[in-house]
């Protein structure tokens, strides 16, 4: 459908920059956090509604295991940090480096999901199911939220570390590191929140 | 426009009769506060769409293009008159926030000490009262005394509901988990009608009450007739047949009636002829709606509960005549 | 065909848009017609059954504001933004697309719920929606909505929320980034700033329904009691959700009617707006002002007296950027030369009625003077004076200004004129009584009343106004349809426009602009004070533009969609996960896909 491919064509397609000097990508990706944040702060919202209201056992109080969670918040934390080394290294052309931190950071991301699988498996057998009481439910639909945004980037991590091995991620691709590293940092921060609210006060 | 529409409206309509729901003859201090409100912002909005639309109609009838004018002078705009017109309606807004602010906590809900307490109950589609101090009960038809305060408190057995008597008040939903209040003193007697205002599901549309607004001794009487056990009737009478069918048929299920069944689904049936209307204030108390609601409700109230009564004839008449005799 | 199926053009999307839009408008309008003749007659009416009359009602308000009015502006946002600011697309062409066919697949969805009856096992033919476009827990909990009826509901809204999502941050890229050189943002044409409000609403106000409908999703579909009181659960928050959401929905619908007006009104006054920069931020005022209103929805359900009175004047106040508005644009007419074209007819059209609505939204604010009007017929009257008297007269209003840019031929002045006074008249034919009838007692949303409320002489006015309406939207419909025979003969500015769509051909070539313009002033093809009109553009591109090609996998991924939301309606997990893998393999060819923007 090109009206005409000439040999032009590639330098006046990447010729115009942005009116506010942003990259497009970029630009969407912050309005995208922004729309992130009404769905969790919704979500959020609506587990503090309900604190306190569930009519059966157990509480929150009875089940939550900080000293683990803790463990799991510092691993999250910790993978931010791998993904700022990740970016620097793609950025300055060290593919070598780009590579080990990308799938240190993916690697960190799968643990933190191992761990609410397990924290998941032993409340159900603690008898909190999804349907148990009030914070039952809303505990696993906001943190199951949380975890499916963490696999969502697990398995971007995980694409991008691929394209590496086969040499197909470059400096010329910092931007598409940069906007994954801007979600990771995105759902490493809700999840701070999200443990503060949820196991931290209580 | 809308005032030709105005104008032809009132000659279609001409008298157009009674409006047994309108809002526009308060009968308590409660609806009187609303209506006062209504007619400030009424007289206000009349005002305001009075005012721009002459406007308009000014703007486009001075300022219609003609041949050969010259160009229009290009204004892009005018300090003074953009906070000018910033100022008039905000100051508009405080007529009618202030008076607001007072009615909202005037109308909130609660009833000085020592009023009658009436609960409300919606159901899918009639209403439940409970006098609690007077210890009796009621469905759909409300008898309360004039010249009185009523605490009406609204909870819900199942889905959203909303009680609305306009002539006596505005309206308040019903939640199941939740109470809400109204709040109100009849100021003189009558027969208000009004109807759920919250779509409730099929039947929405038949949810229908009425309100008995009565003096003291009517109302009294209307309470000691309640009180009393529901008749028991006469050996042989028809009415005696009806009671052996009410008890052997699947009526006893849902409904309550006194010494003979304990049914809750349904309305208490106790002193059923006591009553104006049938089936949520939706049909006249007559021999005729009382045998086709029993035969077929269903048909005639969309999702009504009470499933189609396979009765012989005989056995309808006996269960009419028996309804009939419950005073 | 596959041209179309492929097109990444923001033009095509447009018209695609538009079309489809406009048959959801028409199927919403045969909905409020059956709605109407049920109302002419008391007491049964014309015997359409209290289940029919309850799917129709919250089809139509569901489609009108999901399927119809939301999309017809998207139309005008996908054809005309790029356009007026000077851009040869739009920043994300595939996603943009992606947007339009997750858009027509969800309202697919939603209206196969007419016929989908018997695959359900349901002893009537349709198991629509019959919640309410509110669709107010505990009404909407399995026990007492136990069919298809709500999941259809809730899973199509998820769908279409998507779609609104991703052009949400499509068109606040493109208006932000893609601006011509010189196009500040106080110099961008009001109807892009509208949408670019919009579009902020859209992003902000989205999430939250969807939580509200996923966590009704795991109410019906898992068993939780998120709304549910016997398990704790509460109503309320239902509502609460709901109109966090519906209020900002409201503004997403009328503020692009009203740049479309900002737009009309100047060019047929041959005056600059009146008060640009006012009209501008009295938008942005009341996008913020409309996130702290959502209450007034629920002031019949005992939120308290502070509660109440605060709601009541976060209200009031919305009034005043409004008021504000509408006085900025008789400001604009105000010493002008005004001609009467069909497209200025509906912008004044829309400046009188929509007052009407405004004002009976006051009486609304007042918290208590509410308890008598909500849910009666007079806030039937309300919306349908804000959102027919305002958006879709405003949208009117767009489609005779921007057909000939669109497809490069001119509707016709005289059906348009016939139109907008059947349009005018039927409408408040068909409004105006609902005030009466709502005030004296009718509620809304039943199918039928009593004759002893003395309403049925409204209801009967009411119902032959809505028909007139119907009329006016065939002829209408038959305006835009005789264009198609008509040859290509639009002029590029057929109306003396000032911004720059009308710098280019009618309809405009694949790549807009043959050079991008740099813009001085806020009407470049106007003459103003300070700059000369704008120098015409070459006729041809002094260098080849290279114009993306299609792409399948927008189209492909969409897919998967109504497939995901097909399985969870019937209770099947394989084709839930078979429409994840379509949505996941379409993501990733799309990602790894050659394409040059």
């Amino acid at each position: 459908m090109a009206y005409d491919t000439g040999t032009h064509a590639a330098a006046v397609a990447h010729g115009h920059a942005t009116s506010m000097g942003l990259d497009n990508r970029k630009m969407a990706f912050w309005a995208f956090i922004g729309s992130e944040c009404l769905l969790f702060g919704s979500l959020i919202s609506t587990y503090l509604v309900y604190k306190g209201r569930s009519l059966t056992g157990p509480f929150p109080h009875e089940i939550l295991n900080i000293p683990f969670t803790s463990f799991s918040t510092f691993d999250l934390l910790m993978s931010s940090l791998a993904m700022v080394l990740a970016l620097a290294a793609v950025q300055r052309g060290d593919m070598k480096q780009g590579k080990i931190w990308l799938f240190v950071t993916a690697a960190l991301g799968l643990v933190f999901l191992g761990g609410q699988f397990w924290e998941f498996s032993h409340f159900v057998r603690e008898g909190l199911g999804l349907t148990t009481n009030l914070f039952g439910s809303t505990f696993y639909v906001l943190t199951g939220t949380h975890g499916a945004h963490v696999t969502v980037g697990v398995i971007w991590l995980l694409t991008l570390w691929v394209q590496a091995l086969r040499g197909k991620l470059g400096p010329a691709n910092a931007m598409t590191v940069e906007i994954t590293g801007l979600y990771w940092h995105f759902v490493d921060v809700v999840w701070i929140v999200i443990f503060t609210v949820v196991y931290l006060i209580q | 426009m809308p005032f030709v529409i105005v104008a032809l409206l009132l000659v279609v309509t001409g008298c157009a009769g009674q409006h047994p729901q309108s809002i526009f003859a308060p009968r308590s201090d409660f609806s009187v506060e609303l209506d006062g409100l209504f007619k400030n912002i009424f007289w206000w909005a009349v005002v305001v769409f009075l005012v721009v639309e002459t406007l308009l109609l000014i703007a486009i009838a001075r300022f219609r293009a003609r041949p050969g004018a010259a160009e229009p002078k290009p204004v892009h705009g005018h300090t003074v008159l953009e906070i000018g017109w910033t100022v008039a309606p905000a100051l508009i807004l405080v007529f009618i926030a202030v008076p607001t602010m007072r009615t909202i906590f005037e109308t909130a809900g609660h009833a000085p000490e020592g009023a009658l307490r009436v609960e409300v109950i919606g159901h899918q589609w009639w209403w439940e009262y409970r006098y609690p101090t007077l210890k009796i009960s009621a469905s759909n038809e409300l008898h309360v005394p004039v010249r009185t305060p009523i605490q009406i408190e609204l909870t819900s057995a199942d889905v959203i509901h909303s009680f609305w008597a306009p002539a006596l008040g505005g309206k308040r939903d019903l939640i199941q988990g939740r109470t809400n209040r109204i709040a109100f003193n009849a100021d003189s007697t009558g027969e208000y009608w009004g109807q759920c205002a919250e779509f409730c599901g099929a039947s929405h549309a038949n949810m229908r009450l009425r309100v008995f607004v009565q003096t003291d001794s009517q109302f009294q009487h209307w309470v000691d007739q309640q009180r009393t056990l529901p008749a028991t009737p006469a050996k042989g009478s028809p009415a005696e047949a009806g009671q052996q069918v009410f008890r052997r048929s699947a009526c006893i299920g849902c409904h309550t009636i006194e010494g003979v069944a304990q049914g809750k689904v349904g309305p208490d049936l106790g002193h059923v002829a006591s009553r104006t209307t049938i089936a949520g204030a939706l049909f006249p108390n007559t021999t005729e709606m009382l045998h086709r609601w029993i035969m077929n409700a269903p048909s005639l109230k969309p999702g009504a509960l009470m499933p189609p009564q396979n009765l012989s004839p005989q056995d309808l008449d006996a269960i009419v005549a028996y309804l009939q005799s419950l005073k | 065909m596959k041209s179309w199926l492929t097109t990444t053009d923001h033009k095509r999307i447009g018209l695609l848009y538009f079309w489809t839009a406009f048959g959801f408008f028409l199927i919403g309008g045969l909905e409020a017609l059956i709605i109407r003749a049920q109302l002419i007659k008391p007491d049964g009416g014309l015997g359409v059954s209290a289940e029919t009359f309850n799917q129709l009602f919250t089809m139509h308000g569901t489609t009108m504001v999901f399927l119809a009015l939301m999309p017809l502006s998207a139309a005008f946002f996908n054809f005309i933004i790029p356009l007026q600011i000077g851009a040869r697309d739009v920043a994300f062409p595939r996603l943009n697309a992606f947007s339009y066919w997750v858009f027509l697949l969800g309202g697919l969805f939603l209206n196969a719920s007419f016929i989908a009856g018997p695959l359900f096992g349901a002893d009537r033919l349709s198991v629509a929606p019959d919640a309410g476009w509110f669709g107010y827990a505990n009404l909407t909990s399995r026990q007492f909505s136990p069919g298809p009826n709500v999941d259809f509901w809730l899973l199509g809204l998820q769908i279409l929320g998507i779609a609104s999502l991703a052009a949400g941050f499509n068109f606040i890229v493109t208006i932000l980034n893609m601006r011509a050189p010189g196009m500040r943002m106080l110099r961008l044409p009001l109807f892009t700033w509208m949408t670019l409000i919009t579009q902020f609403l859209v992003i902000t106000a989205f999430p939250v329904i969807t939580v509200a409908l996923v966590l009704l999703m795991f109410d019906r579909f898992f068993g939780t009691h998120f709304f549910v009181p016997q398990g704790g659960g509460d109503p309320i928050l239902w509502q609460h959700l709901f109109w966090m959401f519906g209020h900002p929905e409201v503004y997403i619908l009328i503020l692009p009617a009203m740049g479309v007006i900002s737009e009309v009104l100047p060019t047929f006054s041959r005056k600059p707006l009146f008060g640009y920069t006012v009209v501008v931020y009295s938008g942005v005022v009341i996008a913020f002002l409309g996130w702290s209103v959502w209450s007034h929805h629920m002031f019949a359900s005992g939120l308290g007296p502070i509660a109440d009175s605060v709601f009541a004047g976060t209200t009031m106040l919305i009034a005043i950027p409004t008021g504000v508005k509408i006085f900025n644009w008789i400001g604009t007419l105000w010493g002008g030369q005004i001609r009467f074209t069909a497209a200025m007819l509906f912008a004044l059209g829309f400046i009188a009625m929509f007052i009407i609505g405004g004002l009976s939204g006051v009486s609304h604010a007042s918290a208590a003077s509410d308890l008598q009007q909500t849910d009666t017929y007079y806030v039937v009257a309300h919306i349908h004076y804000v959102l027919f008297g305002g958006t879709i007269l405003g949208l009117f209003a767009g489609m005779y200004y921007w057909w000939p840019k669109m497809t490069g031929r001119m509707l016709s002045e005289g059906l348009g004129k016939l139109h907008f006074w059947l349009t005018i008249i039927g409408m408040n034919l068909a409004f105006f009584p609902m005030h009466f009838s709502g005030l004296l007692g009718m509620p809304r949303r039943i199918y039928t009343y009593s004759g002893e409320l003395g309403v049925t002489r409204f209801n009967e006015v009411s119902t032959i106004g809505a028909f007139i309406v119907g009329i006016a939207t065939l002829v209408f419909f038959w305006n835009l349809l005789r264009t198609r025979w008509q040859a290509v003969t639009a002029p590029s500015n057929p109306w003396g426009g000032s911004t720059l769509e009308w710098a280019i051909p009618s309809p405009p070539p694949v790549y807009n602009f043959t050079m991008i313009p740099t813009v001085a002033s806020r009407m470049p093809l106007w003459q103003t004070e300070r700059h000369a009109p704008m120098a015409a553009l070459p006729e041809r591109p002094p260098a080849p533009i290279h114009v993306p090609g299609g792409s399948w996998w927008p189209m492909f991924t969409a897919f998967g969609l109504p497939v995901m939301a097909i399985g969870a309606l019937s209770h099947l997990i394989p084709v839930v996960l078979l429409g994840a893998a379509v949505v996941i393999v379409g993501i990733y060819r799309w990602a790894f896909e050659p394409f040059e923007v």
